[in-house]
């Protein structure tokens, strides 16, 4: 494979994983690795980086696929297959582990990044091999390595370490996981480089590489990433804020205000020259939103509501209710300015009062919510019901939703499951989108949308 | 020109005009002087986006011509205007005898032009650095101007002609990406993000900034931002509140930044209720 073959290839994958790479961006790279050289790597990857990259949210893919592509070094590297000539073959003995975790554990007390990158490759190479049965099919596992390094015994080591040498109790407990969880994804990363090199980088590409932030399942999201979409949440809507103020300046002039215009016309001897026009009256919408707080789409119901409530502005009233089985209003939890992890984590609290079988039944809270919240929906009202409509075979209550449907002006479902999960198993989707007009709603970018289109 | 002959240059000369750029600036700026294509630095207020434009120019000795966006930019303080009054003025005493032909060439000639920034930078012959602004604040009619001067380094002015660029201008965007940019814009640029520094280097830019700070005040100082940083804040601290703080602490005569010295300036570099909350709670601070 030439240099060409493989910055093509790099592309390719890049383009597959949803980034917008065109043909102009190619040239500018390859021009501009020919001013920069191939000499030192982390020249290459700015030089891609400047070229190639076009938002913020696309570097943990691009930083991904650059290590796919053009590996820090191939195999043990050149340093290491040297030393390793003198030594047994096989160097995975309870001893071995013992002297490797000492080493690991100095390393990690000094923080030598340079020094860590280097033990997580050999970690990967000597105890995360998997042999195959014939030539191609071995294999290497992050997994394997970190459970035989025993992390968590790591850690603990690491902080009283660090305590010894004069560090706070917080300070060192940070510190330490910080360390060991980066320590973590060197081993992750490396054990990828071998498996690509092994099986071929556009393979690995396509299975190992996660999609953006932004189009990330809000169902799939692990911890990690939801903490990263709390972060997102602010920015966003500030960004669909500022688009909105520009939609509506561009849409400002109302009808044609006679009185000032013949007013003004006077200075001109008469002739109208200039229009006024009547400012348009902001319309305001009120929202009520009803979130199915259940299990899985927790998550999915707590970023939409940290969404609209960071555009209140925006907007002239809303309440917000939970539900499992029964019906909770949370409208208090979001003071104006508050922590957004203490409301989130006061939402989640509040949930204990939303059920009280703890079974999703959307027919029972619904029919609790009118009787409870009669004076809630009204002629100038939204409605906004979030969940995966799966209600646990029980009884619907159709007509309850339909007259909810009616008390609003509008009404909409998002449903954060993919459409063609719709009404398999326990799902009533296809019921109730029949009553109220049920949208897709699975990661950030559909979720801006939505939320940009309604207001 | 060149403007900078190898990324390590780069490194340096921004260095020796204060400031430190990490590798990925250095090298971008590099290949934005060899490219001859514009920047477009993004990033989070207050990391020194603005900044890297106005350290490029005083390294290299250039001319600094600066457009400052705001919602409601146009073309007529953008680009350029005629100076209305003063072919009012041409008209009227231009004497009888003159034809409306001649009259007409003459009041649409370079003397009746007013440059605004774009203009300028691509009409001057000495090197310049262009600082296009928070450019994510303008609105959406503004960027299809800026596409002919960014790709093209000219300017078409219907009554004068296309006026091409002599010497083409280090170009530098910023933005806060508080709107998306069209792809056309981003499609002409090379693109930056800077970010909020590790604490090596966030510690040297306050050493370089505040030369005065003790080096114990200056360590604990950068790991408590860092710490800020890592709150989920409204509003994390910035480089330059970091640098403010420095100079608070350098004022007070504190000299060991404890839990009882930071509750007491926290005001300078927390700037919502909310985030000071938490950070007292998080930091036990009372």
């Amino acid at each position: 494979m030439t240099l060409l073959d493989r910055h093509i290839a790099f592309l390719e994958a890049l383009r597959a994983a949803g980034m917008p790479v065109s043909l102009s961006e190619d040239l500018d790279a390859v021009a501009a690795l020919g001013l920069v050289g191939w000499g030192e790597r982390q020249q290459v990857h700015d030089t891609y980086a400047a070229t190639l990259l076009k938002r913020q949210s696309q570097r943990e893919t691009f930083d991904e696929y650059f290590e796919i592509y053009f590996p820090r070094m191939v195999g043990e590297g050149v340093a290491r297959a040297d030393a390793a000539q003198d030594q047994p073959a096989v160097r995975d003995s309870a001893a071995d582990l013992a002297a490797f975790t000492e080493e690991l554990a100095d390393a990690l007390e000094a923080d030598d990044l340079e020094r860590l990158r280097q033990l997580a490759s050999e970690a990967v190479g000597r105890f995360g091999a998997m042999p195959g049965r014939g030539p191609g099919m071995s294999s290497w596992s992050a997994y394997t390595t970190l459970r035989r390094l025993s992390t968590d015994e790591l850690t603990l080591k690491l902080i009283e370490g660090l305590r010894r040498i004069g560090w706070g109790e917080e300070a060192a407990v940070r510190a330490a996981s910080t360390r060991v969880g980066s320590y973590q994804q060197m081993v992750e990363a490396d054990a990828r480089r071998r498996i690509a090199e092994e099986k071929g980088p556009d393979q690995i590409a396509r299975i190992t590489v996660r999609p953006t932030i932004d189009r990330l399942d809000f169902l799939s999201a692990r911890r990690v990433d939801l903490e990263a979409l709390r972060r997102e949440i602010y920015p966003l809507a500030r960004r669909l804020a500022t688009r909105l103020t520009q939609e509506k300046h561009a849409r400002r002039r109302g009808a044609l205000d006679m009185r000032r215009t013949v007013r003004a016309s006077i200075g001109t001897g008469g002739v109208p020259l200039t229009t006024h026009h009547r400012p348009k009256r902001p319309h305001r919408t009120e929202l009520v939103i009803l979130c199915d707080v259940s299990g899985s789409v927790a998550n999915f119901a707590s970023f939409t509501l940290m969404l609209v409530f960071a555009l209140r502005e925006q907007l002239g009233k809303v309440r917000a209710f939970t539900f499992v089985d029964d019906i909770h209003e949370v409208t208090d939890h979001f003071a104006p300015g508050a922590d957004l992890v203490d409301t989130m984590t006061r939402l989640a609290d509040a949930t204990s009062h939303a059920a009280r079988f703890g079974r999703t039944n959307y027919g029972r809270a619904f029919a609790r919510f009118l009787e409870d919240h009669p004076d809630a929906l009204g002629p100038k009202s939204s409605l906004l019901i979030l969940g995966d409509a799966r209600s646990n075979y029980s009884d619907l209550s159709l007509p309850t939703l339909r007259r909810m449907r009616e008390a609003a002006r509008h009404a909409w479902w998002l449903n954060p499951e993919a459409r063609r999960s719709w009404d398999t198993g326990d799902s009533a989707a296809s019921d109730y989108a029949a009553v109220v007009p049920m949208v897709e709603c699975r990661n950030l970018t559909q979720l801006t949308e939505f939320v940009h289109d309604i207001l | 020109m060149v403007w900078f002959s190898s990324p390590s240059d780069a490194t340096t000369r921004l260095g020796e005009v204060g400031y430190l750029a990490d590798p990925a600036t250095a090298t971008t700026a590099f290949l934005a002087g060899a490219l001859e294509k514009p920047l477009l630095v993004e990033g989070p207020a207050g990391v020194g986006k603005t900044e890297l434009a106005k350290a490029v120019s005083r390294a290299t000795g250039a001319d600094l011509v600066r457009l400052q966006c705001y919602e409601g930019l146009d073309e007529a303080r953008a680009l350029y205007e005629w100076n209305y009054k003063k072919q009012l003025l041409r008209i009227q005493a231009a004497n009888d005898g003159q034809a409306w032909e001649e009259t007409h060439d003459d009041i649409f000639s370079e003397e009746f032009l007013l440059t605004r920034p774009l203009l300028t930078a691509i009409r001057r012959s000495e090197p310049t650095v262009l600082l296009i602004d928070e450019v994510d604040k303008t609105d959406v009619e503004v960027e299809g101007l800026l596409l002919e001067v960014l790709s093209d380094f000219q300017v078409t002015i219907p009554e004068l002609g296309t006026v091409a660029a002599t010497r083409r201008p280090f170009v530098v965007l910023t933005s806060n990406a508080s709107r998306e940019l069209s792809e056309a814009v981003k499609r002409r640029c090379l693109y930056l993000h800077l970010d909020y520094p590790d604490t090596e280097r966030e510690r040297a830019i306050v050493t370089s900034q505040v030369p005065d700070l003790d080096d114990k005040v200056a360590t604990q100082l950068v790991s408590a931002v860092a710490r800020l940083r890592d709150l989920e804040l409204k509003k994390a601290p910035s480089i330059a509140e970091t640098v403010d703080w420095a100079r608070t602490l350098l004022a007070l005569h504190i000299d060991d930044l404890d839990a009882m010295a930071i509750d007491d300036t926290l005001g300078v570099v927390l700037k919502h209720a909310s985030d000071t909350d938490r950070a007292v709670r998080e930091l036990k601070l009372r």
